[in-house]
């Protein structure tokens, strides 16, 4: 409440209304029945999600998840829509108990426990105390990069790093040797267009002939 | 992609996607200065190749980029990570001890920028070719999106 009286007005503002955004949008995601309104609107939320990592100051998360979760893992999750129905089925309301009772229990557990966090960008939390403010006094020194996420991110913790990078490698060949190379569907267009030989001359003329 | 009824699109996207491509490699060489590396960037290429396989069909896009070249690219990726590793093991380091990529004293800065800007560089590989294998693996189910799916 302070920090509104000293003019933060603005901030708060902005944080209401993209929270509010954001609760509105899952509302929607969890009333809707429809699986594209629902993949587009998690991209929605992914976005908003981003824009209000940028008013708390962290450039680098709403970066990824800008590009993570509102761009990738929608088109992705919209691949797989393609591939099952269009719509979910309703639940049955005895169904419906079960999840609302964990999520009640969950959210009531979680706010009980932001009573103990320490105050937005507290020097003294454990996250800026530690070895975070370490890392932030001798970055300089030791490697001249002036973002000290990129230096924690390649040199302190390059072996995490290489971890993750193994990680997406392993992911994307795991997908294609589960459902394929996707070569299948360049084959069946080029036969399809060996029957039909495309309007616009000169697309695929190459592979027309070798064929 | 039959009827002429995405025409805007197809412009537009056609303008954007060099833009988002540059845009990237931005990303990709100003990480050590501000937000963003070689994990964003990366999806930021894959994101390039999947918007081109959105409004074109991925057959074009498969084309463009086969992808026996993507999934080519994140083993290049990983290999050239890791081998930045190897390399600093045989200059006399330890695994990934960028300071000894040029046997350099401490306080020397070259070995740390060389290799930070590899291993982003085999993460923005490793990344983009994943990235763009999951979604040509997903594409290559269905033959093309229905307009009336949109």
């Amino acid at each position: 409440m302070q920090s509104i009286m000293d003019g933060d007005i603005g901030l708060a503002l902005v944080n209401i209304v993209l929270l509010a955004i954001l609760f509105i949008v899952a509302v929607a995601i969890a009333r809707l029945r429809s699986l594209f309104a629902i993949i587009m609107l998690s991209g929605v939320y992914s976005l908003i999600s981003a824009a209000w990592y940028v008013s708390v100051d962290a450039a680098d998360v709403a970066f990824t998840e800008a590009a993570v979760g509102a761009g990738m893992s929608t088109v992705v999750a919209l691949g797989a829509m393609l591939l099952t129905s269009r719509t979910a089925k309703p639940d049955k309301a005895f169904a419906r108990l079960g999840p609302l009772l964990v999520c009640a229990v969950t959210g009531a557990m979680l706010i009980y426990a932001t009573i103990d966090l320490p105050a937005f960008g507290d020097p003294n939390s454990p996250a800026n105390s530690g070895v975070g403010l370490t890392y932030v006094q001798i970055n300089w020194f030791d490697t001249a990069i002036p973002n000290v996420v990129t230096s924690v991110l390649g040199s302190y913790r390059g072996f995490d790093t290489l971890g993750e990078t193994a990680v997406v490698f392993v992911a994307g060949i795991a997908v294609a040797l589960l459902l394929g190379f996707g070569e299948r569907s360049l084959a069946e267009s080029i036969r399809k267009e060996i029957k039909t030989p495309p309007a616009r001359p000169g697309v695929a003329k190459g592979k027309g002939e070798g064929a | 992609m039959k009827g002429d009824h995405h025409l805007i699109l197809r412009v537009v996207s056609k303008s954007l996607i060099p833009v988002i491509f540059l845009f990237a490699l931005y990303v990709q060489f100003h990480g050590e200065l501000g937000p963003g590396g070689g994990f964003q960037a990366g999806i930021v290429v894959a994101v390039t190749v999947i918007l081109y396989a959105l409004v074109f069909g991925a057959p074009a896009a498969m084309r463009a980029i086969p992808p026996v070249l993507t999934r080519g690219i994140a083993a290049v990726g990983l290999l050239l990570y890791a081998g930045v590793g190897v390399y600093a093991l045989m200059q006399g380091g330890a695994y990934l001890e960028y300071q000894a990529l040029f046997q350099e004293p401490p306080g020397g800065h070259k070995g740390q920028h060389v290799g930070i800007i590899l291993i982003e560089l085999g993460v923005l590989f490793a990344v983009s070719g994943s990235m763009t294998t999951i979604f040509y693996a997903f594409a290559g189910r269905v033959a093309e999106i229905r307009d009336e799916d949109w």
